[in-house]
């Protein structure tokens, strides 16, 4: 991976998408998908490179899952074109293509062993036998379940069809492997076991994967990168990191996580820092990076809820911005935190989060209490669609 | 890295095929299609034709409809005459108001006691209801015509019926049922009573019972409850199973044939002894016609509730 | 709620018996010394001796059964493609009509279906000299015509409750789609294509009108001999019959239920086995 020095001279790594002399794996150039007149993807580019786990996060009817079926040549697109490894895929059947994929229904053969169900793939390449035998007990190895080869689909619990899914998809040695949803059939505690479990594998086999999901944390988790789509079109592409901390739209902003939202103006605009009116929080709000659009511009300005603070007490510094002043309204203990929805005197409500850090404090905050509110100047961020 | 080259191989097969500009795929609806065009679309085209020819003592028995007349032209003859023989002659009015009536009140008797059964199939226990369906449709794997030869040895005069009825004391003198509308109409429903049983069943068995608890915890009385959730949820199977019944029966042959006497005129009798009695293959061809007029709406509409149901499958 | 039941109860009890009685009656009476349906003369099995000596019978039964197994046969085959172009195939031109021509001769009246056909082969046989006279093989396109609208019907809906991306996966995984059919879809939905083939037989088996429309004089199926002798009036040779089929058939279910619920057994022990390996 390549390195690169910084001005105070240490040493980083570059992420491959960082790097300009990495070629991408996975090109995805200009595609739009129409059904009829419904438009489910819409001119959507993209790079994956290689080793990446990349996650396309959406709700239903985002396109992600249009996309995908793209990839592995179950849906051909309207227009646009897609690279795997600089091979361009438009003329080359799903059969044909160095994809594979996991179903959301794990669409495992009914009628065959969970060995032949893994073995079929190897078959319909005409890898002679023996080495067959090898690599199925291989992958077995791989997701553990050596001792189920020769059960049936039915005889087995989700978890283990699931993992029989994984396993099929990738004894092939595929370039790209696609997950559609493949945690989306298990209960919540062992989805969160066998995210790891699929971060662990994609490490140790070091082929590319590509997942679809609608479920944020489950993104976050295991990505490397995330591409967030909305209504065919891909709002932001970043690390979990970058887009939950700098969401580029009030959409990625809303979808990931949690977040207050105050509409204000713009009334100075440094390099080093931008200072917003707005109403609805009720006071000036000082950010500490400038934006590129010009004085008076409606905004809006993203603070995330463990990034506020509240107290009975002014804050010690009250310079009158990021501070403002409600009433307590809800209060939801969760035992490691606590959620209150603060109503602002200009009517808003907020929400936010608190760590719990005393055991039962002897005057803790409660219903109808008035409060100050207050935040950094490096809480918010500002956006303008 | 692993695709092996045999993959990018076509096969000789597929490069014969795609020659002629078909894929394995444009063939496998070709053959079919061209099967149903050659044996169901076209022979309703010559029956249309043959309708508007002559009878005529040949072989076969009609005249041509085209000729070429002298000097090379074209011509077209078309002979209304069968269709105004069967406006002026009562014999067919009768009959095809009749075939209606009956084919209607079969099924609505079919229904009554189709629906009761299959909503008692599709609340009994489970394991129940495999063999409870197994007996409605084990009758039909046995000979329809036998089935229906059955009823003559029990509907006769001195049958088992009325032997059964006056040993029971409940008449003196045996009934008349035999030969009757009435016969007819136990042959009817006798015959298509699965018809109606079965998608009644497929619909009353995918109802979720909560809706009815829903229902009463609402305060609807069972009465109710059944008109307002189980009745209209039903009516797909209740459209499709009538559909069964109705449009074959209005054309039935067998039954009233062999239960139906003089005075019970059926369309589908008539058509077959202007067939084979009279040997008029205009006449048989223009009853034929007009059967299926009166039949396309029923049957379109049963087209579109197939279609439908096979849509609501796939979701 | 109680009242109701039992009203279903008693619909219930008397459909079955209205379904029944009328073929236990029938067996019954085969056994019957006496010529006369009504009155019973003693046991006997004499009808059953004659039904084994009555050639006509026979051979129609042979010819029957040879129409039907060669139906059915053609029947699957056709019905299959065409209930797997139906619910696989999207949107493909002329894809109304071919729905409609699919389900429409599963209510068409047969009287319609017979002489339809019919004229068909007798202007066919004017123009091109195919087919030549009407018999065993005008029989079977026939039947196989109006037979594979039911087994597209059957395979129609089993692949559309099947689930799609099964077959998706075997395209993933490299198989071509000729490939998919014969070693994913076909295994999967064999048991819709053998209830289809069983139906196609039976009804190929049953069909009196459309069988006498396109036969031939040398070629009279059993229906029609059954026809002409009840015409005659009754005879207790058709009871034995009738018994004979009966017997067959329940034979026939008796052996599939009991396989059936073989299956079902395994298929608990199989989901037991399921639950307890939950790891």
């Amino acid at each position: 991976m390549a390195q690169t020095t910084t001005q105070s001279g240490r040493k980083i790594k570059l992420e491959p998408w960082q790097d300009p002399k990495e070629q991408p794996y996975l090109r995805i150039e200009k595609v739009t998908k129409k059904f009829g007149d419904f438009t489910a993807v819409d001119d959507v580019s993209l790079s994956i490179y290689r080793g990446e786990f990349f996650s396309l996060l959406g709700g239903s009817g985002s396109g992600k899952t249009t996309l995908l079926r793209m990839l592995a040549g179950f849906e051909t697109p309207t227009s646009g074109k897609i690279f795997i490894d600089g091979v361009d895929m438009s003329n080359i059947p799903p059969y044909e293509r160095p994809v594979n994929m996991m179903f959301q229904s794990y669409a495992l053969f009914p009628h065959m062993t969970v060995e032949q169900n893994i073995a079929f793939g190897l078959k319909q390449d005409r890898v002679p036998r023996d080495q067959i035998r090898v690599r199925v007990a291989e992958v077995l190895d791989l997701v553990q379940l050596g001792r189920f080869a020769k059960r049936r689909p039915h005889q087995l619990s989700g978890g283990q069809r699931q993992r029989v899914a994984l396993a099929r998809s990738l004894v092939k040695r595929p370039k790209l492997l696609l997950l559609d949803e493949p945690l989306g059939a298990l209960d919540r505690r062992l989805r969160e076991q066998t995210q790891f479990e699929l971060v662990n594998i994609q490490e140790q086999v070091g082929i590319t994967f590509v997942i679809v999901t609608h479920d944020q944390e489950e993104a976050m988790t295991m990505s490397s990168r995330i591409a967030v789509m909305n209504s065919g079109w891909i709002a932001q592409v970043g690390t979990p990191a970058q887009i939950y901390e700098y969401p580029a739209t009030k959409f990625v902003a809303e979808f990931i996580g949690s977040v207050n939202m105050f509409a204000g103006r713009i009334l100075e605009d440094e390099p080093d820092h931008v200072l917003i009116q707005s109403e609805e929080a009720g006071c000036d709000l000082y950010i500490n990076h400038g934006v590129p659009v010009p004085l008076g511009t409606p905004v809006s300005v993203a603070v995330r809820p463990e990034k506020m603070s509240i107290s009975r007490e002014p804050p010690p510094v009250d310079s009158g911005r990021n501070v403002t002043r409600g009433t307590v309204r809800e209060i939801a203990y969760l035992g490691n935190l606590s959620n209150y929805l603060i109503e602002l005197d200009s009517g808003k409500m907020v929400r936010i989060t608190q760590p719990n850090f005393n055991r039962l404090t002897e005057m803790p905050i409660t219903w109808e209490d008035r409060v100050h509110v207050s935040w950094q100047p490096f809480a918010g961020v500002v956006l303008t669609q | 890295m692993s695709q092996p080259a045999s993959s990018l191989k076509t096969s000789s097969s597929r490069r014969l095929l795609s020659r002629f500009g078909l894929s394995g795929r444009g063939l496998v609806v070709l053959v079919p299609y061209v099967w149903l065009l050659l044996f169901f679309l076209i022979p309703f085209a010559i029956v249309l034709k043959i309708s508007f020819a002559e009878a005529d003592i040949a072989i076969p028995p009609y005249t041509a409809l085209l000729d070429w007349a002298e000097g090379g032209m074209l011509t077209v003859k078309l002979n209304f005459a069968s269709f105004m023989f069967l406006l002026t002659d009562s014999l067919y009015a009768v009959a095809y108001l009749n075939s209606l009536k009956i084919a209607f009140v079969s099924t609505v008797l079919c229904l009554l006691l189709g629906y009761p059964m299959a909503y008692g199939i599709a609340k009994a226990p489970a394991s129940w209801r495999g063999p409870l369906l197994m007996l409605i449709i084990l009758p039909f794997w046995t000979s329809f015509l036998i089935r229906v030869y059955a009823w003559i040895g029990i509907l006769k005069q001195e049958g088992l019926l009325n032997n059964f009825l006056i040993w029971l004391g409940v008449i003196d003198t045996p009934l008349n049922i035999l030969y009757t509308d009435v016969s007819i109409y136990i042959g009817i429903v006798y015959s298509y009573l699965p018809f109606m049983i079965l998608p009644l069943y497929a619909t009353l068995e995918k109802l979720d019972d909560t809706l009815l608890e829903a229902a009463a915890d609402l305060g609807a009385r069972p009465v109710k409850a059944f008109l307002a959730v189980t009745l209209p949820l039903s009516m797909p199977g209740i459209v499709a199973g009538s559909l069964l019944v109705f449009i074959p029966a209005v054309g039935e042959f067998v039954i009233p044939s062999l239960l139906g006497g003089p005075n019970t005129l059926m369309i589908g009798a008539v058509l077959w002894n202007e067939f084979f009695s009279n040997r008029d293959w205009p006449v048989a061809s223009a009853v034929a016609i007009a059967l299926l007029l009166f039949l396309v709406v029923p049957i379109m509409l049963f087209q579109y509730f197939q279609e439908k149901q096979q849509e609501a499958a796939k979701q | 709620m109680m009242r109701r039941s039992g009203f279903v109860l008693t619909m219930l009890a008397f459909g079955y018996a209205f379904l029944y009685v009328p073929i236990i009656l029938l067996i019954i009476y085969s056994f019957n010394e006496s010529r006369l349906v009504t009155v019973w003369g003693g046991w006997s099995t004499k009808w059953y001796v004659g039904l084994l000596h009555n050639q006509q019978m026979l051979s129609a039964a042979w010819l029957s059964l040879r129409i039907a197994a060669l139906s059915a046969t053609i029947s699957v085959i056709l019905g299959t493609m065409a209930g797997m172009a139906m619910a696989r195939f999207g949107r493909f031109k002329g894809r109304t009509l071919f729905g409609g021509m699919i389900t429409a001769p599963l209510v068409m009246p047969e009287v319609i279906t017979g002489l339809s056909l019919l004229l068909l082969f007798v202007s066919l046989e004017q123009l091109i000299g195919w087919p030549e006279g009407r018999g065993m093989t005008t029989i079977t396109i026939a039947h196989v015509t109006f037979t594979m609208a039911f087994v597209a019907v059957i395979v129609q809906s089993r692949l559309v409750s099947l689930d799609e991306s099964i077959e998706e996966a075997a395209m993933d995984l490299g198989a071509r789609p000729a490939k998919i059919f014969f070693v994913i879809t076909l295994p999967i939905i064999s048991p819709a294509i053998v209830s289809g083939w069983l139906l196609a037989f039976t009804l190929s088996l049953d069909d009196l009108v459309i069988a006498s429309f396109v036969s031939g004089p040398a070629s009279t199926t059993l229906p029609m001999v059954i026809f002409s002798s009840v015409r005659l009036g009754v005879t207790p040779e058709i009871n034995a019959l009738a018994t004979i089929i009966v017997a067959i058939v329940t034979t026939g279910i008796i052996a599939a239920g009991v396989i059936m619920a073989r299956q079902e057994r395994i298929r608990r022990i199989d989901e037991q086995m399921a639950s307890a390996s939950n790891a």
